[in-house]
Parts: structure tokens; C-alpha cells; sequence
């Protein structure tokens, strides 16, 4: 007779294993140059996301037929030394159960849309390959129970959608983005890092559990001092920034929609930019025992609503509009996390998760349904006059355009405050450098490792 | 001390000797190469073997069986430790993958049986613990990037500067040491010209431009070769560590810390792949120094770990792009390449060797780069900051670079940039090995951690590697269990699950 635990176990298997499977499959059989043929791809795809979501809602079902809270599963260690062990450990619960799911069924609907979406494009394989390490990284974050396992996720998650924004590989535009938003990730990544950093440092270990408490979520009080939680949940904030676009680093949503239409739909638009609120939710014991903490969550998450909200107004590209709209939402629910709330910020994100992902898929074909609107009716349809452009003074309205076009400026900030300050500095040191080699080697001749480029390299950061 | 079963040490020093002698004898580099790959194959054959051998044994140290050499010498020169063990078939490796992977078109620039001289002193230098030994061995290392310099016309004053320093102090310290023998703490006398000689030769700022020099001006697998062993870190590991008080390490791994960082930096403006390689180099050798001054045993194994993964990960990173150069010649970072349509293969390689440098998840250089942080915050918190944002300096750069590289354009070539079986193979092999030892990472940690132990019993001095062993020696405790954490010890480390307690809880 197989136990209950068994049975947790194989489905928590399936849950993350599938991913994995598919991401190995994909991407051994394109690295030995044995590509699967478009209707496999397809077939496996439907077929894990399937796998995935039965297992997922197979597990739900359990737990709320038997009252369980919370279901954490042991996979043995990665690494065990004294002292030291990396767990592999998955935990599934009232937070992690409803984002699993969700990840699965988006997934599968963009992976059915994509199908045909994609059919014939050169890259197809690239983008199923990079598809499943998406989906890999969004089930390991979901269902981490370790802060190791959040960790691989969080990269898998970062390096997939790098790579599907530069996916149009040919022109320089979506490449630079894919840069920029590689930067603002592994900047988020730093900051979640440092987080277990300084958690070393303030309590001399690194524990997530010895701070979020045992309780399942959202109960748990952390043994934080509201001064400790202030400064690690700052680290944590700015990670969860990176990742949703969050105030200052809005600049990169708008800049992912260079990648296919599937992946700005499934991945900024709905799954990845909801990470940051996600963690925020993992970590929100820390928000319960500092009040500033909670109020520069909520700060972040208003500002970066209201600016998402007037930038998306004079958007001229769908896509766009409709990135800076899920942001603008991504910045209400990370404000209600800030306030307090657990359950309402959870149901919004799964709300609008669907709601966005819908919109995305469509968005190619209400261009064209507009079109044919417009020719039906014999003109343009007419947009009403909001109420800036009825209250304010036209310079007024000027400066606000130029601002919310401009996204807050923002991205020009940091690349004055940030990139170029850098890059002149290193700059200035490679040339301090050079004329050092030069004094060591006078008298010989020093030939030029010329590679016919004498001018400064790409600036694609600034 | 124990004995293999049979003498690999030795040969796997005279076969590298023999096949520079026989590959020297052919007048065309082809027939060279095929020797010289047939001597360094079996050197790596060897070198396993020793392995393999010291496994069996369940011993921290060993030497050969019958010692020829020793013998001749009257005294014992070349044995094998836990440290050692793994170092030396990782190096044939590096070798003996140099060497497949030479392009034909580049055989006649690559001198094999200099490989091969070369290759053997390596063993040697990691077979040894003499000090004077070690700094003979180290001296003639020095010497085959130098001749190559000179053979090829190109600027070799700041190697040679650099390097004559590097030996010089070596010999000024250990003369001093060797002085002092018995007493209980070296003078500064001593202990400063063995720390500055191992800032140089680890390209340590404000040490560091020869090597920038090096890869500028010699042929790429020269300088990869010279280079990716690692052997500044484990002069240090021999010469200064057994000896140093822990203010001098303090030093060494503030001054690692800020090239570790620095190097990282200045990788995100290079124009040139070459330097761009060198300052990538440069930041991860440092965060190697950076652990082995933490003293901690989980910082010390950060450190084994990470050595071996930037000699796998910087290695196979750099046979990609010595590929991509025999291809389209020195690699340009200013304009967008747009290689990948034509080279696939490589860019996935060029890819995963890089995010394994970068220690990303499920490549080698993950879990050596967790252990460091953490062994760095229990040392010094501020050196684990900069340890994390070295690697993101460091992830950011590669990629920048690997976009620069593959993508932004579409390369138009009436001939195929596809690479050959040779250079697939090699480049393959590194990165399953990447792969592997991030995916399945406990053998290679476990034999690690016990070898850092065992040097750092081995100071001489009372450090925390005492105290950690004897709590060690108690029962272990599961840290993921509640009650077996309380109270803390105080290097515990954190079990990152995100609450307590195991197995199944009820609902509310």
C-alpha cells in the first residue's frame, strides 16, 4: 500500500522533473544537431504541461481534502559536508500551489499558441528550448522550500528571458535589450544574494526558516529585529525590483517586448514579472515586524503604478501599452503586499495573470480587427479626451507627455548615475594600465593588437 | 607515508619529457602534434591512474612505489595529496585538450614539444612539496612563454620583468625562511617577499599587466596553458600558507578581494577578446586567493572547488575562443559579430562554459561559489559582498561579450566557421564535464573539504580548522531538524530551507 507521503512525493516529482525532462530533451537533441521536428516539440510540450498541471492540482486537491497547509519533500542533498548541505527540498502550499499552477497552465496555453505562432521561424527550436528553461525556472521558484533551489530558479528564470528577448538575433536592437534586461537581473540576483549575505552577518547563519518562522504561509513571525528585517528585506525589495520592473527599474519591460509575441505574452507579461511580487509575498514575515519596510514596499508599488499608468497612455506600440499596463498592476499588488494583505495580492496576480496573457495572445489580431473596423466605418475611431488633455495648460501637458513617454526618465538616470560613471572609470583605469605597460617596456616595439577598431566598444548599457 | 601501487608521478613527469625529445625530432608540425598527443594522452592516462590510486589508499599523502628520480636524487621529490590528487589529471587535461584542438592552420605557430616541456614542470611543480623544489620548478615554468615571446618578435620586457621579480622573491624569501627554520613565527624578512612573489604571479593589482601582456602578445594556447593551472594559488597554498600568520592572509585576500572585483569591471570595457579573456581570468584566480586566505575549512573548499572549475569552465571558455580566432583572427568587442548561424555548436559552448566560470546554477563553479560566499561572510562579511558582486560583474561581462560575439548581425562567409571534429570533441568534453560536476557535485566537494581540513591542520598554528574538526568529530547533526540546531554553531551553515521543521504537518 503506497503511504501519502509516497504519493506526494512522485507527484512533486513529476511536477518538477517534467520541466526538467523537457529541457534536457530539447536542448540534447539541438546541441548534437539532432533537432526534434516542430510536432514533437509540440507534442512533448502539451504533454508536460499537462503532466505538470494534473500533478499540481492532483496535490491541491489532497491538501484541501485532508486539511494539509503545507507539504514539504525531500529529495536528499545536493551537497553534504559538515556543516554545509545543499537540500533539495520542494514545499508545497497555499502560496506555491496556486503559482505552480498557474505557471503550468500559461505555459502550456503559450506553448499551444506558439505552436503555431512560431511554425516555420528559423528559431524554432531555440525558442522551445528556451521555453523549457523558462517553465524549469518558474516551477523550481514556485515550489522552492530552499533558499538554494529559489536561487536556481530565480537564475534559470533570468537567463531564459535574456536570451528570448534578444531571440531576433540579427538585429542589434532586441540584442541590446536582451543585455539591458540581463544587467537589471543579475543586479536583482546580486541583491538576493547579498539578502543571505547579510543575514550571515546579523544572525551568523543564513537560514531563510530560522527568520520566516516554521508556520505555513503567510503566518510565521520572523526572530528578526524590525532594524534587521528593515535591512535584509531592503535587499530583498530591490531583488524583487529587478525582477518586476519595479521603481527604478522599469525600464526593461517595455524593452523585452523586442522578443516573439508568445514569450512577451507567458513571460514579462504575465509569469516573470509577477516574480518579484511572488517573493515579496515568500518573505512577507519580514514586512509584518517593520512598518518602514512594508511602507517603502508600498511606496515602490505606488510609484510605480502611477508612472506605469501615464506611460502607458502614450504608448504607440501595443505591446508596449500593454507592458506598461501589467506593470501598472504588478505595482498595485506589490503595494497591497505592502499594506498588509496576503490572500488579495495572491488572487490578483492569478487574475491578472490570465487577464494579461489573453490580452498579449490577441494583440497581433486586434491590430487587424481595428483595421478592418476603421475601413468598415470610413475613418479613424475617434479617441475621447482624457482628463489631462481637458485640465491641464498645454506646455503642462507637453512636460507629462515627455515624461511619461520617456518612462520617468529613468533609465537615463541610471545610466548617468550608474553605467557611464562606471564605464568612464574603468575606461580611464585601461588607459592608466596601458601607459604603465608602455613606461615597463620602452625601447621595444610594441605592435599593436590591432583588431581594426580603434573606437570605444558597443554602448549598449548607456 | 603510503605508496601507490605503481610510480605514476614519475611517469607521468618523464613520458611529457620523453615526447618533447621525440616530437622535438620531426620536421613537420603535424607529425609533432600527433606525438605529442599520443605522450600527452598517456600522461593524462597517468595522471588518472595516480588518482584513481590514491583513492584506494583512504590516505591524506602518498609517493610512488619505485622513485626512480628520487632515488637518482638521494631524496624524496614528488609525492601526492588530497590537494594534489585531482590537480594533476585536471591539468594533463587542459593539455592534452590544447593540443587536440589545434587547428592545422595553427600547428606551425604552437611549439608541442614546448607543450609537452611545459606540461611535465607543471606535474612536476603540483607532484612537489620540497620548497626549493617548487621554486626550481616554478623558475623554468616561467621560461617557455618567455622564448616564445622572444622567438616570435614580440614585446617580452613586462613578462620578463614581472617574472624575474616573481622568482627572485621567491628565492630572497625562502632563504630567509629556510634561515628561520624552527622558529615558531617567521619575520616580515621572510614572509613578505614569498606574499609579493605570489601577488605577482596570481596577477594580483597593482601585479597584474603581465598578464594582460601575456595574452596580447604570445599565442593563445601558450598563454591558456601558463595560466589556467593555477600554479601562483598553489605556490601560495605550499609556500605561504603553511607559514603565514593570519594578518598576512588578511592582506593577500583584501588585495584578491579588490582585483576580484576590479577585474571584473574592467572586463565590462575591453575591446579586444584576448584582454577581455585575461581580465575574466584574472577576477576568478583572485576569488581562488580570496578563499584560500579565509582560513575557514568552507571557505578553503570554495576555493579547491572554484579552482577546479575556472581551470574546466576558463579553459573550455578559452578554447572557444581560440577557435573563434583561428577563425576570423583577433576578436573584436566593438562591433556585433553575429557568428551564430554559422557556429551554433560553439555558441552554446562558448555559453555554458561561461555561465560556468560565473558559477550559475547546475555548472561546476555553482556550489564552489556558494561555498565561498558563505566561507567569505563567516570570515568577513564585506569579502563575501564583494565576492557576489564580482560574479555578477563578471556574468554581465561575459554576456555582454557573448552577444558582441554570436548575435546583433548576420556574418555572410563563402566557407563553412563550423568547427571541426577535434575542436568539438574538446570543447565538448569540457563542457560535460562543467555540466557534471555541477549537476552531481558531492565527490568532488566531499574530497575537498577533507583536504582542506587537512591543510589547515597543517599550519602549524591552533586555527579554526582545529575548532571546526572537533566539533566535526562529534555526532553530526542534522541542521534541518529544530532541535538539533539549537544552539547555533557558529560557522552552521544555513540549511536554506524556508521553515523548520520536516516531514508532513497537519492543517490547521
Amino acid at each position: 500500500m503506497i503511504d501519502l507521503h509516497t504519493v506526494y512525493w512522485i507527484l512533486g516529482l513529476v511536477v518538477v522533473g517534467g520541466p526538467l525532462w523537457l529541457f534536457v530533451l530539447l536542448g540534447l537533441s539541438s546541441l548534437i544537431g539532432r533537432p526534434l521536428g516542430e510536432a514533437a516539440v509540440s507534442r512533448w510540450v502539451q504533454a508536460i504541461s499537462w503532466t505538470g498541471l494534473l500533478s499540481t492540482l492532483a496535490i491541491l486537491v489532497l491538501m484541501l481534502a485532508l486539511g494539509t497547509r503545507r507539504v514539504p519533500l525531500e529529495f536528499g542533498n545536493w551537497v553534504r559536508i559538515p556543516h554545509y548541505h545543499l537540500a533539495l527540498k520542494i514545499e508545497f502550499d497555499r502560496l506555491s500551489v496556486p503559482f505552480a499552477i498557474l505557471s503550468f497552465l500559461l505555459c502550456g496555453t503559450i506553448g499551444a499558441f506558439a505552436a503555431k505562432y512560431m511554425h516555420r521561424e528559423p528559431g524554432f527550436n531555440r525558442f522551445h528550448v528556451l521555453y523549457a528553461l523558462f517553465l524549469l525556472g518558474m516551477i523550481l521558484t514556485s515550489v522552492a522550500g530552499t533558499i538554494e533551489t529559489l536561487f536556481t530558479g530565480w537564475e534559470l528564470v533570468g537567463l531564459s528571458s535574456a536570451l528570448l528577448v534578444a531571440f531576433f538575433q540579427d538585429r542589434p536592437a532586441p540584442v541590446r535589450n536582451g543585455l539591458r534586461v540581463w544587467t537589471v537581473y543579475r543586479v536583482s540576483d546580486a541583491a538576493l544574494l547579498l539578502a543571505a549575505v547579510a543575514l550571515h552577518h546579523l544572525r551568523g547563519e543564513g537560514d531563510f526558516d530560522l527568520f520566516l518562522g516554521s508556520a505555513p504561509w503567510p503566518a510565521g513571525p520572523t526572530v528578526l529585529s524590525s532594524q534587521q528585517a528593515f535591512l535584509v528585506g531592503l535587499l530583498i525589495v530591490a531583488a524583487a525590483a529587478g525582477k518586476s520592473a519595479l521603481i527604478p527599474f522599469c525600464g526593461w519591460l517595455p524593452r523585452a517586448m523586442e522578443g516573439p509575441t508568445p514569450s512577451s505574452a507567458v513571460f514579462y507579461g504575465a509569469l516573470s514579472v509577477h516574480l518579484g511580487a511572488f517573493l515579496l509575498l515568500r518573505v512577507s514575515p519580514l514586512l509584518d515586524r517593520s512598518p518602514v519596510l512594508s511602507a517603502v514596499v508600498v511606496a515602490a508599488g505606488l510609484a510605480t503604478a502611477l508612472l506605469s499608468a501615464a506611460s502607458a497612455r502614450v504608448q504607440t506600440d501595443i505591446k508596449s501599452a500593454l507592458s506598461l499596463a501589467s506593470l501598472t498592476q504588478v505595482g498595485i499588488i506589490v503595494a497591497e503586499i505592502g499594506l498588509g494583505l496576503r490572500y488579495v495580492p495572491l488572487i490578483h496576480i492569478l487574475g491578472h495573470a490570465c487577464l494579461r496573457t489573453l490580452q498579449f495572445v490577441r494583440a497581433p489580431s486586434v491590430l487587424l480587427d481595428y483595421g478592418e473596423l476603421e475601413n468598415a466605418i470610413g475613418g479613424r475611431l475617434n479617441a475621447e479626451a482624457n482628463l489631462a488633455s481637458r485640465r491641464l495648460s498645454h506646455p503642462w501637458r507637453r512636460r507629462l507627455y515627455r515624461f511619461a513617454f520617456d518612462r520617468g526618465h529613468l533609465d537615463a538616470l541610471l545610466d548617468d548615475w550608474c553605467v557611464r560613471p562606471l564605464r568612464a572609470a574603468m575606461r580611464w583605469c585601461d588607459a592608466l594600465e596601458r601607459r604603465w605597460v608602455a613606461f615597463l617596456s620602452r625601447g621595444e616595439a610594441h605592435t599593436a593588437t590591432a583588431t581594426g577598431h580603434p573606437t570605444p566598444p558597443l554602448e549598449e548599457l548607456a | 607515508m603510503s605508496h601507490l601501487h605503481w610510480p605514476w608521478l614519475e611517469l607521468g613527469i618523464l613520458i611529457p619529457l620523453l615526447g618533447a625529445a621525440v616530437a622535438a625530432r620531426f620536421r613537420d608540425p603535424r607529425d609533432s602534434r600527433r606525438w605529442s598527443l599520443v605522450f600527452s594522452g598517456a600522461t593524462l592516462a597517468c595522471t588518472l591512474c595516480a588518482w584513481q590510486d590514491f583513492t584506494t589508499l583512504h590516505t591524506f599523502e602518498a609517493d610512488d612505489r619505485w622513485r626512480f628520480l628520487s632515488d637518482l636524487c638521494g631524496r624524496e621529490l614528488f609525492v601526492i595529496d588530497e590537494l594534489s590528487a585531482p590537480l594533476l589529471p585536471h591539468v594533463a587535461l587542459l593539455y592534452f585538450l590544447t593540443g587536440f584542438a589545434t587547428l592545422r592552420t595553427k600547428v606551425r605557430r604552437f611549439s608541442f614539444p614546448g607543450m609537452l616541456v611545459s606540461l611535465a614542470f607543471t606535474l612536476a611543480t603540483f607532484s612537489s612539496k620540497q620548497p626549493w623544489l617548487i621554486i626550481l620548478l616554478l623558475a623554468l615554468g616561467t621560461v617557455r612563454p618567455y622564448l616564445e615571446l622572444r622567438a616570435r618578435g614580440q614585446p617580452a620586457r613586462v613578462y620578463a620583468v614581472h617574472m624575474a621579480a616573481y622568482v627572485a622573491l621567491l628565492v630572497l624569501g625562502q632563504t630567509f625562511v629556510s634561515r628561520e627554520e624552527g622558529e615558531q613565527v617567521h619575520s616580515l624578512w621572510a614572509i613578505l617577499p614569498l606574499l609579493v612573489a605570489i601577488l605577482i604571479r596570481g596577477g594580483i593589482v597593482p601585479f597584474h599587466c603581465w598578464l594582460t601582456e601575456l595574452f596580447d602578445h604570445a599565442t593563445f594556447g601558450t598563454a591558456l596553458l601558463f595560466v589556467t593551472p593555477l600554479t601562483g594559488a598553489y605556490a601560495a597554498m605550499r609556500l605561504v600558507l603553511p607559514i603565514a600568520p593570519d594578518w598576512v592572509l588578511r592582506s593577500l585576500g583584501l588585495l584578491s578581494m579588490f582585483t576580484a572585483v576590479y577585474a571584473a569591471a574592467m572586463a565590462l570595457v575591453q575591446t579586444e577578446g584576448r584582454r577581455f579573456f585575461a581580465r575574466l581570468f584574472l577576477s576568478h584566480s583572485a576569488l581562488v586567493l580570496v578563499g584560500l586566505d579565509i582560513v575557514t575549512p568552507i571557505g578553503l573548499t570554495g576555493a579547491l572547488c572554484i579552482w577546479l572549475s575556472v581551470g574546466l569552465s576558463l579553459g573550455g571558455f578559452g578554447l572557444t575562443l581560440r577557435a573563434l580566432e583561428s577563425r576570423r583572427g583577433r576578436l573584436s568587442l566593438v562591433d556585433f559579430q553575429g557568428l551564430y548561424d554559422h557556429m551554433p555548436a560553439l555558441a552554446i559552448c562558448f555559453l555554458i562554459t561561461g555561465l560556468g566560470c560565473t558559477g550559475f546554477p547546475g555548472t561546476v563553479g555553482f556550489v564552489g561559489t556558494e561555498l565561498l560566499v558563505d566561507g567569505a561572510v563567516e570570515a568577513y562579511p564585506y569579502m563575501g559582498a564583494a565576492v557576489v558582486i564580482a560574479t555578477a560583474l563578471n556574468s554581465i561581462a561575459f554576456v555582454q561579450t557573448y552577444f558582441r560575439v554570436f548575435t546583433g548581425t548576420r556574418y555572410a562567409s563563402s566557407v563553412s566557421l563550423a568547427l571541426d571534429r577535434r575542436e568539438q570533441a574538446a570543447v565538448l568534453t569540457l563542457m560535460a564535464l562543467i555540466l557534471a560536476g555541477g549537476l552531481v557535485p558531492q565527490f568532488a566537494v566531499s574530497k575537498r573539504h577533507h583536504a582542506a581540513v587537512m591543510l589547515l591542520q597543517q599550519r602549524g598554528v591552533r586555527s579554526s580548522a582545529q575548532r571546526w574538526e572537533d566539533h566535526s568529530s562529534r555526532p553530526a547533526r542534522d541542521v534541518t531538524d529544530p532541535a538539533a540546531t539549537s544552539p547555533p554553531h557558529p560557522q552552521a551553515r544555513r540549511s536554506g530551507t524556508f521553515a523548520g521543521g520536516d516531514g508532513l504537518r497537519g492543517g490547521t
